[in-house]
């Protein structure tokens, strides 16, 4: 009875050490090939646009970048139209929402009674599951004739002499394209900039309270200069997105392909004039180009992106990155 | 006199302009917030209003019609939205769990940390450049798109977030129990499969569900990826599919009054989905929180 339940259990035991000794290995191997797919899809990413862009690249070299031109007809490719489309809107979107978002961000971690904090933080959020397709279907049928029938003949009556407010009020331009990027950007940066307000030590928050700071000196004394790096990554992720979005400025912008000074001018991006033109594009040359426009974008993708990472991870971790004194010294001369 | 002992706590001069300056900041925040919530009611709202009208049993259940002819619905969108986002979502979850597992468990710093940065970079690709890959990568060589291809551009899309959510609940998983299932003499493999993962199972579960909500709303890589497809309900993924956003893509560049119709309807079915996901996937969460603490 004995030495047969020993003898069984040491069986059991070394049928037991035979699956460990394949299922360790086994685990490690399955889950670093999956690591593996994912690096090798970032290579194959890289490897195929290049490719893909190629021949447009042979034909055009880098004065592609300076090229004012898009012409199916005489077969004559240029970049400038959609860089200065993708610069503008993004550059005009990081302006509208970088002050809202740390607004946001403000009433969340300072103002907002603890109550509504969670709700109200889920809802901004939700902001960011849109699709933005169905964002960009609201931009063609609601924000576009609001723009071109209230906003734009408002700012063209007040900054008309502005030649980026001049001209005719449209649905469909730079600026709404624009405004739909501003509303894609709030929640992403509003959530990295939430979380960074959150780590600010609140005993530096008390020491300005406690000399006589009111709720904004301590906020621009230290709360903002403590936080510096964050709102600087968290913009930076914003540009990301909305340099990176597609569908919802092609549904907008209104798909022109010359520079416009007036903002409220139809104009196209990088990421929109693929997706607009891709699948009607007759010539390989013309597929080649659009391509190519990927190619520019992905390389300001991808740098942007890490820039933003190195930031957000280095503003986050590890010691307050300002001296405190300053903020003290500021604080005490109020 | 007695007006002079109160003197600090008059609000005027110096002190009046900062508590104005205060003031002013607090209710400009306050205003932010609102603003943003008004958006997102403006626009669900918006979406609701115009997309009830249109909603009907026989729009969910009719393939699209004809170009140029009236009537159609979005089932054929609708199968294959469901088909391509499923097929991703078979690969892009285990794949992300590995990439996490490996990453949390086996890798060495060195190894861990630009896998990490990795998935990041991945992150930041934006959407219509995958399809430009799975274009060349697919699309080409087969001849024409499929939904196939546009599951292969759905799943990269969802790789770096369902890899990066399950990376920080596996993160999160005590350690103590870790230790305690190995003084147990249980194998490394063992505990990762009994004991890490059933831990962090609500954390896993609310990273796929945020990575499938993510891309029932992606349009680029479907576009360049799942082809021109043809009328009726199509189910073979080797062949193209239709889906639910690049029926409204097209829908809303169309110029009929009509077509702007059906695309408020398919938008509706297809906030609802991915606004549910997401509530549901933060309940996910919340209780994984709570039994990781408790």
């Amino acid at each position: 009875m004995e030495a047969g339940t020993l003898k069984r259990n040491a069986v059991l035991r070394s049928r037991r050490n035979r699956t460990d000794r394949i299922g360790d290995p086994l685990l490690r191997g399955l889950s670093a090939l999956a690591a593996a797919l994912a690096v090798a899809a970032i290579a194959g990413i890289f490897y195929e646009v290049v490719h893909e862009a190629w021949p447009a690249v042979q034909e055009f070299g880098l004065k592609f970048v300076t090229t004012n031109d898009w012409n199916p007809v005489t077969k004559r490719f240029g970049a400038a139209p959609f860089l200065y489309g993708t610069v503008v809107t993004s550059f005009i979107a990081l302006l509208l929402a970088t002050p809202i978002a740390l607004a946001i961000s403000i009433y969340l971690t300072e103002l907002a009674p603890r109550r509504i904090r969670r709700p109200v933080a889920t809802l901004v959020d939700l902001l960011a599951a849109i699709p933005t397709v169905i964002l960009g279907l609201w931009g063609i049928l609601v924000l576009g004739p609001f723009m071109r029938d209230t906003v734009e003949p408002a700012l063209n009556s007040v900054l008309g002499f502005l030649p980026i407010f001049s001209g005719d009020p449209s649905a469909f331009g730079y600026l709404t394209a624009a405004l739909i990027l501003t509303i894609m950007a709030v929640p992403i940066i509003t959530s990295v900039t939430r979380e960074v307000f959150e780590t600010v030590p609140g005993d530096l928050k008390e020491a300005s309270y406690a000399l006589g700071a009111t709720r904004w000196e301590m906020l621009r004394t230290v709360v903002l200069p403590y936080s510096r790096p964050g709102i600087v990554g968290a913009t930076i992720l914003g540009l990301g997105r909305a340099i990176g979005e597609a569908i919802a400025v092609a549904q907008v912008i209104g798909g022109a392909t010359a520079i416009n000074v007036s903002l409220f001018h139809t104009g196209g991006t990088m990421a929109a004039q693929i997706a607009s033109q891709f699948a009607g594009s007759p010539s390989r040359l013309q597929k080649a180009s659009l391509i190519y426009l990927g190619l520019i974008l992905l390389v300001f993708a991808v740098i942007v992106n890490v820039i933003a990472r190195v930031i957000v991870s280095r503003g986050t971790i590890g010691d307050a990155p300002i001296d405190p004194e300053d903020g003290m010294t500021e604080a005490a001369a109020l | 006199m007695s007006a002079n002992q109160h003197a600090l706590l008059v609000d005027r001069g110096n002190l009046r302009r900062r508590n104005a300056l205060n003031r002013l900041v607090s209710w400009s925040s306050t205003v932010a917030a609102v603003l943003a919530v008004a958006v997102l009611i403006v626009v669900v709202g918006s979406v609701l209003l115009r997309g009830l009208d249109a909603l009907s049993w026989h729009f969910l259940t009719t393939p699209t019609a004809l170009f140029g002819e009236s009537g159609g619905g979005i089932s054929n969108a609708i199968a294959g939205s469901a088909i391509i986002v499923a097929v991703g979502a078979a690969m892009a979850i285990p794949v992300g769990i590995g990439v996490a597992i490996y990453t949390t468990e086996f890798a060495p710093p060195r190894i861990a940390n630009p896998v990490r940065f990795v998935l990041d970079v991945l992150n930041g690709v934006p959407t219509i450049i995958t399809g430009i890959f799975v274009y060349g990568l697919i699309v080409v060589p087969q001849g024409h798109g499929s939904g196939f291809a546009g599951s292969v551009a759905l799943a990269i899309v969802m790789l770096p977030i369902v890899a990066r959510t399950s990376q920080e609940v596996l993160a999160l998983v005590p350690g103590t129990l870790k230790e305690a299932s190995a003084a147990l003499g249980i194998a490394h493999w063992r505990t990762v499969v009994r004991v890490t993962i059933p831990t962090a199972m609500g954390g896993l579960v609310t990273g796929a569900l945020l990575g499938v909500a993510r891309v029932a709303g992606e349009t680029a890589p479907l576009l360049l990826a799942a082809g021109i497809f043809e009328q009726g309900v199509k189910t073979d993924p080797s062949q193209p599919l239709a889906s639910i956003p690049v029926f409204i893509f097209q829908q809303s560049e169309a110029p009929s009054p009509q077509a702007h119709t059906e695309a408020w309807a398919a938008a509706l079915v297809l906030i609802a989905f991915v606004l549910l996901l997401n509530i549901v996937a933060r309940a996910f969460y919340a209780r994984s929180q709570r039994r990781m603490k408790g």
